[in-house]
């Protein structure tokens, strides 16, 4: 199964590798660089390290974003789904909110943060959180009745309903938030970082345009990317095959 | 004063459409108490009442002699599409209802009751990971862990096979010889009600009251073929319609 994971797509990679060197082989493009090339200038960065550092920035960036996302939008949307009245007083304002795109909050979060660290964060919180809230609060809203019945039957204390009943029926659509949160937080990241800060992919991308047009240095950032962003899918996808929410996904 | 559960004149109604419509009945500590009735009749909805789910629009049910009027641990409901948590293993379910004592204690009691419905080694299992009959027998032994007074079971095995459905109907007379919980059991499966009970009350189409009741003497276990049971098997389809 694995294997052919790989296997199968191979091909068309390889035929869109031909294809790009060819292109820029026929065309005598001055500018645009062929894979080799690509492939030289990015294991140069590696090399001195530079690559590295971005890599680091921009993963740090998203971890803090994230992570606040995750402790601001869990229980946000937990309250939301057990509180008929917070969830009909809320519910339209984070409707409201959550269509407009992070891009969008650039200007007010230099506004506010300036252009250090604290902008990235803030944007790529911005993008995560709706995604957690929303999911969340559904979550919470199609447990089955019959649990909730059985947990008022036995007569359990609120933290264990909320502990063994309510977080464990909703953490499947939690995890869904999640994956679908730290997705749109690696495309946020990469925008919000070609605005403000001077480290990160985004950075890095536009620094090696602007300084000596150096596009097989920009290319290879955006498929280092790509890749980081399927790692850190497959990362929450991991979470999936947790025991406790392997009820929800199949067997 | 001698009876464990007293429904006494019990209405409901939804949107001033009168499912139950007036409902008597005392239950003795102990007993066995079947209620049959025809589907969509209002049984589930007497059930949820009885039960402290849903409050009557007038009447009463008490427990012990007190108002039952919230759902609590002395009385257990067991229902079709059972209730057992899929996100916990079967011995996080059984001690599930186990508040404060410590640890220890609370391993022991869902060890016994593990043992007393046929669960043992399944301790860590998933309840994905067991069949249907295996689910009630969690489903069973979790509300046995708590020590109930009462047993509400409502059409508790209609969702297994035939044959696990007869297994579990004698697995329930086992477990019952060893702890004698009173038993309220609401099915439309006349048999059933025959094998089990120490009395059947039939129930009549909605607005739903007792139309009729019929005391199973029989020792157990019982063979439905006995004549006298078929006899009886006969008039209670008869009230039924049938």
């Amino acid at each position: 199964m694995r294997f052919k994971n790989v296997l199968y797509p191979l091909p068309v990679v390889a035929i869109l590798l031909a294809t790009w060197w060819l292109a820029v082989d026929l065309s005598h493009s001055l500018i645009f660089p062929t894979p080799l090339a690509v492939l030289r200038g990015t294991l140069e960065l590696a090399r001195d390290g530079t690559l590295w550092l971005h890599i680091g920035a921009s993963l740090l960036r998203v971890a803090t974003g994230f992570m606040l996302a995750v402790v601001a939008g869990v229980p946000m949307g937990l309250w939301m789904g057990r509180v008929d009245t917070v969830y009909r007083t809320l519910n339209p304002i984070f409707q409201m909110l959550r269509p407009i795109s992070p891009i969008a909050w650039i200007p007010v979060t230099i506004l506010w943060f300036g252009v250090g660290n604290m902008s990235p964060v803030f944007l790529i919180f911005i993008a995560a959180v709706f995604p957690l809230i929303v999911q969340t609060s559904a979550g919470v809203h199609t447990i089955e009745k019959r649990y909730l019945r059985a947990a008022e039957n036995f007569g359990v204390s609120r933290s264990v309903l909320l502990r063994q009943v309510i977080v464990p029926a909703v953490l499947p659509e939690i995890i869904v938030g999640m994956r679908i949160g730290l997705g749109v937080a690696w495309l946020v990241v990469v925008a919000a970082e070609m605005i403000a800060p001077v480290s990160g992919l985004g950075y890095l991308i536009i620094d090696s345009r602007n300084s000596g047009s150096r596009y097989d240095l920009v290319i290879g950032v955006m498929i280092i990317i790509g890749l980081i962003g399927l790692l850190l899918d497959g990362l929450m996808r991991r979470l999936e095959g947790m025991k406790t929410v392997r009820w929800r996904y199949g067997r | 004063m001698d009876a464990k559960i007293v429904i006494d004149n019990v209405r409901k109604s939804f949107n001033a459409l009168p499912v139950v419509g007036g409902v008597d009945l005392a239950i003795g500590e102990g007993e066995f108490v079947a209620i049959v009735g025809p589907s969509g009749c209002g049984k589930s909805t007497l059930m949820k009442m009885i039960a402290g789910f849903e409050h009557p629009d007038s009447g009463a049910v008490r427990l012990d002699g007190k108002p039952h009027l919230k759902p609590s641990p002395k009385a257990i409901v067991i229902s079709q599409h059972g209730s057992v948590f899929p996100w916990l293993t079967v011995q996080e379910n059984l001690m599930f209802g186990l508040n404060g004592d410590g640890h220890g204690d609370k391993a022991a009691l869902a060890d016994h009751y593990a043992e007393m419905v046929g669960l043992k080694g399944f301790e860590n299992a998933y309840p994905h990971q067991l069949s249907g009959g295996m689910l009630k027998r969690v489903e069973i032994a979790r509300a046995l862990v708590v020590k109930p007074e009462v047993l509400f079971m409502d059409e508790p095995f209609s969702a297994l096979d035939a044959l696990m459905n007869l297994r579990m109907r004698n697995e329930l007379l086992r477990i019952l010889g060893e702890e004698r919980h009173t038993v309220v059991l609401i099915t439309h499966d006349v048999d059933e009600a025959l094998y089990l009970a120490d009395r059947i009350m039939v129930l009549s189409p909605r607005p739903t009251t007792i139309q009729a009741s019929f005391a199973v003497r029989h020792p157990h276990p019982r063979r439905l073929a006995d004549p006298e049971l078929q006899q009886m098997k006969d008039e209670i389809l008869a009230q039924l319609g049938l």
